[in-house]
């Protein structure tokens, strides 16, 4: 069960990627698009396991480091996410949690894991100045919050179906 | 476990006290796990940043770029037709705007055109001198852009849809009809990823069209758009004037052919601190609407694909 819960999260942060790189940036601000895979990652560790959802963090960044078009040092978006997993399933409550709790922890999880990205390219010397650097990020988090409704409800339902433990609820 | 939904109503409350205890300890994220990715992203960047090019990370770069290659570009191309819906809902006014913005634009070329003869038989003139013993033959490997790096990135690359199979290899230059896009960082046997000129990271050997006086166009990450290059010429002491046209100026065995136009001087900054001229470079090229592109190649390249040779010829 664990392994296709964990196959199923990863096939969605795949399409996610996909869909981040080849058809979000034609309606992009400035090439700013929405984290899909943030947003995936933050769905699952809503829902799953923290264990899981951690791993899960890791792999979707490690996927965006590695996957063509991403050029800049790898494991950067790995250190990002699974930063994000670890603290989007601390932040998880014992009941389903509300929709303004999903939006509040999509907007953290977006500054925390673009700051982290964006820091980390500062500490390689390869970010940017740092006013370019605060306006990206105030515009990723505005477009991760945006797009929330759209994607974290059928990403809640999918994994929590997925849960055994939660399936009942 | 029941009870782990949370009723609303008083006894409610009991049940999910009692709950939380097995909840913190099903729930609580493990920190040895956090330390161990950590770590391990950690030293995924060291092992990156201190490889290079020939960084550990290289391989599987590569065998993720052949897998994610052709689901990229089998996305663009369904994503393609939508694209191009906006542009079928204009104005009159709009359009007719646009006529008259080309027809001014028009006007200003050709003044600009009678007035660059001179320069533009001298630019002939020394790239016949300097190019007439190698062969001046490039082919191109037509492709189109499937994939953008985000923003978030802060690194401009894109990914097209032509690669080793096509004849496209490392360094090889990437133009389109408007001029430098930028050159080939590694190739897939699908796909390639393409460092634009506008990157931050991007350097290109550039020369002045009308005083032939050599410089570096860089790109920048200040603007928001990040639309903007950056020209510091070797010269200190020349100043490159406004309208003047940036062409690459190639090295053998570097990665720009010569003789591509890059951009357009529009303003000039001398900077009496760094006793050195910055001409702000706007590109001839639009990369937020970048989609067909050519990769030069040798001519004679053996490609998977109609290669368009130097004399305009498909083959």
């Amino acid at each position: 069960m664990t392994r296709a819960r964990l196959l199923v999260a990863i096939v969605a942060v795949a399409i996610a990627l996909v869909l981040q790189v080849s058809l979000f940036p034609h309606v992009a601000w400035h090439g700013i698009v929405p984290n899909l895979c943030l947003l995936v990652v933050v769905g699952a560790a809503l829902t799953l396991d923290a264990p899981s959802a951690m791993l899960l963090g890791f792999t979707a960044g490690v996927l965006l480091d590695l996957v063509p078009p991403a050029d800049h040092v790898a494991g950067r978006w790995a250190l990002a996410l699974t930063v994000v997993a670890f603290l989007a399933a601390r932040v998880r409550q014992d009941v389903k949690p509300t929709a303004a709790a999903v939006v509040a922890t999509v907007a953290a999880a977006s500054f925390v894991g673009t700051s982290i990205f964006a820091l980390s390219g500062l500490f390689l010397g390869d970010g940017g100045s740092v006013p370019h650097l605060l306006e990206v990020i105030a515009v990723a988090v505005l477009w991760d919050v945006l797009l929330t409704p759209f994607v974290l409800p059928p990403l809640l339902k999918v994994f929590s179906s997925l849960d055994p433990r939660l399936a009942t609820t | 476990m029941a009870g782990l939904g949370g009723g609303g109503t008083s006894s409610g409350r009991e049940r999910r006290w009692r709950g939380l205890d097995r909840l913190e300890s099903r729930n609580r994220p493990p920190r040895s796990l956090l330390v161990a990715l950590v770590l391990a992203s950690v030293t995924l960047i060291t092992l990156d940043f201190h490889g290079g090019t020939d960084s550990p990370v290289e391989p599987a770069r590569r065998a993720l770029g052949e897998a994610f290659g052709p689901v990229e570009a089998a996305t663009a191309a369904a994503v393609r037709p939508f694209t191009a819906v906006p542009t079928w809902f204009r104005t009159k006014g709009s359009l007719s705007d646009e006529i008259r913005d080309l027809e001014a634009e028009n006007s200003d070329l050709r003044s600009q055109v009678a007035s660059a003869g001179f320069e533009k038989n001298r630019l002939e003139e020394y790239d016949g001198l300097t190019q007439s013993a190698e062969n001046l033959g490039q082919a191109l490997v037509p492709a189109r852009v499937v994939a953008y790096a985000s923003s978030q990135t802060f690194s401009k690359t894109v990914t097209i849809d032509a690669g080793s199979s096509s004849g496209i290899g490392p360094d090889m230059t990437v133009v389109n009809n408007d001029g430098l896009v930028g050159r080939v960082l590694r190739v897939t046997r699908t796909t390639a990823t393409v460092l634009l000129i506008t990157d931050p990271e991007s350097i290109v050997g550039g020369r002045v069209g009308s005083s032939m006086e050599i410089g570096f166009v860089h790109g920048t990450d200040d603007s928001p758009a990040g639309d903007e290059l950056e020209l510091r010429l070797v010269d200190d002491a020349v100043v490159p004037a406004k309208h003047d046209t940036v062409v690459t100026w190639g090295s053998s065995g570097g990665p720009y052919e010569a003789g591509v136009p890059v951009g357009r001087v529009t303003d000039v900054y001398s900077s009496l601190r760094e006793t050195s001229q910055r001409a702000v470079i706007e590109p001839f090229v639009d990369f937020s609407a970048l989609d067909v592109v050519g990769v030069m190649v040798p001519t004679g390249t053996t490609s998977d694909r109609a290669v368009i040779e130097a004399d305009g010829a498909l083959r």
